[in-house]
């Protein structure tokens, strides 16, 4: 714990950044929580009476086109957005990992054929996947996780596959064969720690692409279906109101390049405590 | 009385000429069979081939009287308890990620339903680590460490302890000493003897060092290029009978 503390204060204005990062993930956990459990106000309900306000006390980011109060969807919409990003990003991880490792470790045809699956996956950008998926299966917020899964998982396999390839012809890992350990045992004990660094940093890097790509694909319609409150999606139904109300598209642009940063700032923070060589330098 | 007898092993890597071939010898129980050569002529292959972690072509290894060469992975478990290994390079023996603690007991949690120790006792992990720690001369407060806070001698002191944690009754030394300086060589070496003897070990131990192995072994095998040239006991290392490749690695000591 020592060392670790010790570590962490060594980069005085890495320190703050994180602080500052981690104390926003512990507000965005808060207002999604609030909004799951004491919603002030119906995020669905259309009141054409009320729509278009500015800040009130009764609504504190006013309300949308449709005289829905904007906090609260705000608040739901991260609830999707983040919640949506998180499952597609475990999703992709436990998938890749798991594969990654039995293909380095066991190499042969298994790696072979795995590869070319790879191949197959990463000879297209991932969006142009993306798109061509979500189109195919008709645009909604599942067939996009789904997307969004199947281009992603080809990059944990791979990171994990090149660590384990390199590790797996070292001594360590001929001793653990000569000690009669199977293989899945040495894939847990020795391989496993190798690269929970590496899929750590790649993962949360990851989490803001793909917080930007749900939202993007909600904004062109091939996500989040209204009514749902997702943050692209909201941005799109506030376009037409740009000239008279323009906050209306600046809460949830904000919400997500302030979501996007955070990510960022805590993949930086990662990548650089799970360096291993520069951990050997000092 | 034999513990391990080789008869005309060969192994050809792909392509290629044979790496070994037609190699043929006997190591006595409670011996330090020592094998000597220049890099390049097979000894670690040979101790890969020994250890089942390579492929053989042709020929028999058997291990107090059962035959190995045939086995499969799982039919071979029950004999691995008995064969243990050190390699040269005590950096890539060593998990990086693990403690030294959790790298020590590898072997005994493995094997510890199976196991007669007449040396060791196992009472609790932590008491473990440290009486093997100790049985190498280490402080057992290295036990929390990483191996990458240890020095070159040490990390090769805690991969002997590993090897000798289960009482096996052959470890193959594959160069145990070649990447330490010469005083912690002097120590290692000193060290393998102590627990060979108190241990009722035995060794194949495999080097270029000619001085190293005049230290610790009872008999010395040479081999060049994928054979064995010579055969002879250590006190007759400057006969004038020997052979003539033998005659030139003394000389460029």
């Amino acid at each position: 714990m020592n060392r670790f503390a010790g570590r962490l204060l060594k980069n005085r204005k890495q320190t703050i950044q994180v602080g500052i990062a981690l104390i926003f993930v512990v507000m965005i956990f808060i207002g999604i929580f609030y909004a799951f459990f004491i919603l002030k106000h119906d995020p669905y309900l259309t009141n054409l009476s009320g729509r278009l306000q500015s800040m009130s006390l009764q609504h504190p980011l006013g309300t949308d086109h449709l005289g829905r109060d904007v906090f609260t969807r705000l608040l739901l919409g991260g609830q999707q957005t983040i919640g949506y990003s998180l499952l597609a990003l475990v999703t992709a991880v436990s998938i890749g990992v798991p594969l990654g490792i039995i293909a380095g470790y066991k190499g042969g045809i298994v790696d072979r054929l795995f590869m070319r699956i790879a191949d197959g996956f990463l000879a297209f950008p991932d969006t142009i996947v993306a798109i061509v998926l979500v189109g195919l299966l008709g645009p909604s917020i599942s067939n996009l996780i789904l997307a969004i899964i199947l281009v992603k998982w080809v990059n944990y396999a791979r990171l994990v596959r090149s660590t384990v390839l390199s590790e797996a012809q070292k001594e360590y890992i001929l001793i653990a064969r000569i000690n009669g350990l199977s293989a899945g045992k040495i894939m847990k004990k020795h391989l496993f720690p190798h690269i929970v660094g590496h899929v750590l940093v790649l993962a949360s890097l990851d989490l803001g692409k793909i917080i930007l790509l749900i939202s993007a694909f909600s904004y062109i319609g091939l996500g989040a279906q209204p009514p749902m409150p997702e943050w692209g999606a909201m941005l799109n139904d506030s376009r037409a109101y740009f000239q008279s109300m323009p906050e209306l598209m600046f809460y949830p642009g904000l919400a997500i390049v302030s979501v996007v940063l955070i990510t960022n700032m805590l993949g930086d923070y990662f990548r650089d405590r799970f360096d291993v060589k520069k951990e050997v330098n000092q | 009385m034999t513990l391990l007898a080789v008869k005309e092993l060969s192994k050809t890597y792909r392509q290629g000429s044979p790496v070994i071939s037609n190699i043929t010898f006997d190591l006595n129980k409670g011996e330090c069979l020592a094998l000597v050569g220049e890099s390049g002529s097979g000894k670690s292959t040979l101790a890969r081939c020994l250890l089942r972690i390579e492929q053989i072509d042709r020929g028999k290894i058997s291990l107090n009287g059962s035959a190995l060469e045939q086995l499969s992975e799982r039919q071979l478990k029950p004999f691995r308890k008995n064969i243990q290994a050190v390699f040269q390079n005590p950096a890539a023996s060593l998990n990086p990620k693990l403690k030294i603690k959790d790298a020590l007991l590898d072997p005994y949690e493995q094997y510890k339903s199976e196991l007669n120790l007449a040396h060791f006792s196992y009472p609790s992990k932590e008491a473990s680590v440290n009486q093997l720690l100790e049985a190498v001369e280490l402080p057992t407060s290295l036990a929390d460490r990483y191996p990458h806070e240890l020095s070159g001698g040490q990390r090769q002191r805690v991969t002997i302890a590993r090897a000798i944690s289960i009482e096996p009754e052959l470890i193959i030394l594959d160069e145990p000493t070649a990447s330490l300086d010469v005083i912690s060589q002097d120590a290692v070496l000193r060290l393998l003897t102590d627990l060979r003897k108190n241990l009722n070990l035995s060794y194949l131990f495999i080097s270029h060092d000619l001085a190293a192995v005049n230290q610790v072994s009872q008999r010395i095998m040479v081999m060049k290029d994928g054979q064995i040239v010579d055969q002879f006991e250590q006190e007759h290392l400057l006969a004038e009978d020997r052979h003539a490749y033998t005659k030139e690695l003394v000389s460029t000591f």
